[in-house]
């Protein structure tokens, strides 16, 4: 009997990639959900490098960090596969997910928490850049995985979902219809995903906890 | 029939061109090596193989262009899969692709801090953030011989490039890495032994002149 565990937190698109590739392979697991601003002994036991979440433990053994959890899951349980075979396109796919994390999420991130003006118009010139970028990765397709949702799509889960919320609380404008017709469209598509929907946290109350933390200085567990 | 014509966009200096030619090495495959002028006019090739980043190392594939040395060097293992780089089993290559990502986020630019630092606290602040980063990759290595145990593989590739940036981290931090870390410094010297590793990585003194330069050209007292 196959035992899978997820340490995550409701709130956290991250954790979410994990669920999302799970329920897309329809592996069951336990879902340990964490308090963030009181880590458990149990997260500090399985992730002392960095004490974040997502945890995957499966059959005892721990793995962190989502998009190394997201290959591992690919790998043990290949239905319906996340990643192409082709190992070209697969390089293309991992380098798509790490631009997302690293230059759209990233970009976005600085931007929630950026207190200067200036400084921020630049940064949304910056990230209106990349979301043009991806934009056009998507070549038509549904999703940039293709008919079906992929690693990609489930890197961008922040863009696809949350960044809507953040745009709602904050009045800031970074993809709107008119600007980026072409993402919308795929966070149309990804949002209404039947698996994809289920892993969503509850828009009200992702609106109230943005709220809560968009007036702070800085995002605090 | 792929013709198998591999060329690697390259600068001498950079550890993230020096991963690519060692997995290349540790395959057995020739390549051609074509080096960038990074501050004098990239290379046409360059901009259009890699407009997102304009960086290098790009690695060309019968034409067909990657980027980011990480997603090659993943690429390189699975096209030419002997000698394996990635261990065999799904829970190890988690965990290799764990501290890949580890490394990525932490090592080039937490020894590069040292010497952009200006004023003794600075540097000093960088030194022990740096020797932080050191010990926690010391820790993972525990007592094996390389990361992923008895071979020389992945995550030894990932990292040993960036070691020859630490003579000028040295320098400029007033402190040994031997001194620090014995064990991670048993492991460089280990790894500077072989043959593919000797023949790709440069000698430190070197990367000090080169980082000397760079300093005046940032403008750095």
């Amino acid at each position: 009997m196959e035992e899978v565990k997820l340490l995550g937190w409701w709130m956290s698109p991250f954790s979410r990639r994990v669920e999302l590739a799970l329920k897309l392979k329809g592996v069951g697991y336990e879902y340990i959900e964490q308090d963030l601003a009181n880590k458990s002994q149990l997260l500090l036991e399985y992730n002392p490098v960095h004490k974040k979440v997502p945890v995957l433990v499966h059959n005892g053994k721990t793995m962190a960090e989502s998009l190394v959890i997201l290959e591992y899951i690919d790998e043990t349980w290949p239905n319906n596969p996340i990643l192409p075979r082709n190992p070209y396109e697969k390089a293309m796919a991992r380098f798509w997910a790490q631009f997302i994390e690293e230059k759209c999420n990233g970009g976005l991130w600085k931007i929630m928490w950026c207190k200067d003006e200036e400084e921020r118009g630049r940064l949304v010139e910056e990230a209106s850049h990349c979301f043009r970028t991806l934009e056009g990765e998507l070549k038509g397709n549904k999703f940039f995985g293709g008919d079906e949702i992929g690693m990609v799509d489930i890197a961008a889960n922040f863009i696809g979902y949350w960044l809507g919320v953040v745009q709602e609380v904050s009045g800031m404008e970074l993809v709107t219809r008119d600007k980026f017709p072409v993402l919308c469209k795929w966070m149309d598509e990804f949002v209404e995903h039947s698996v994809v929907k289920e892993t969503l946290p509850p828009r009200d109350k992702l609106h109230a906890e943005f709220e809560a933390r968009l007036g702070a200085p800085s995002w605090k567990y | 029939m792929s013709k198998n014509e591999l060329v690697i966009l390259d600068c001498w200096a950079s550890p993230f061109c020096m991963r690519v030619k060692i997995a290349l090495a540790e395959k057995g495959l020739d390549y051609e090596e074509r080096a960038e002028d990074l501050f004098g006019g990239k290379s046409d090739l360059l901009l259009t193989s890699n407009p997102i980043y304009k960086k290098v190392p790009v690695f060309l594939h019968d034409s067909k262009p990657l980027c980011e040395s990480t997603v090659i060097v993943s690429y390189i293992d699975e096209t030419w899969p002997a000698p394996a780089l990635l261990p065999s089993t799904p829970y190890e290559r988690s965990q290799a692709r764990f501290w890949a990502d580890y490394i990525d986020k932490k090592l080039f630019d937490s020894t590069s801090a040292i010497w952009k630092a200006s004023g003794d606290d600075a540097v000093e602040g960088a030194k022990k953030e740096f020797v932080e980063v050191l010990k926690v990759l010391e820790g993972a290595l525990g007592e094996k011989e390389y990361f992923a145990g008895d071979a020389f593989g992945y995550v030894d590739i990932l990292a040993i490039p960036i070691t020859s940036w630490f003579l000028a981290s040295e320098k400029f931090g007033n402190f040994k890495v031997e001194a620090e870390c014995p064990k991670l410094s048993t492991w460089i010297k280990r790894c500077m032994e072989k043959e593919t590793v000797a023949k790709v990585v440069p000698d430190p003194e070197k990367i000090y002149e080169f980082v000397i330069n760079l300093r005046k050209m940032f403008g750095i007292a």
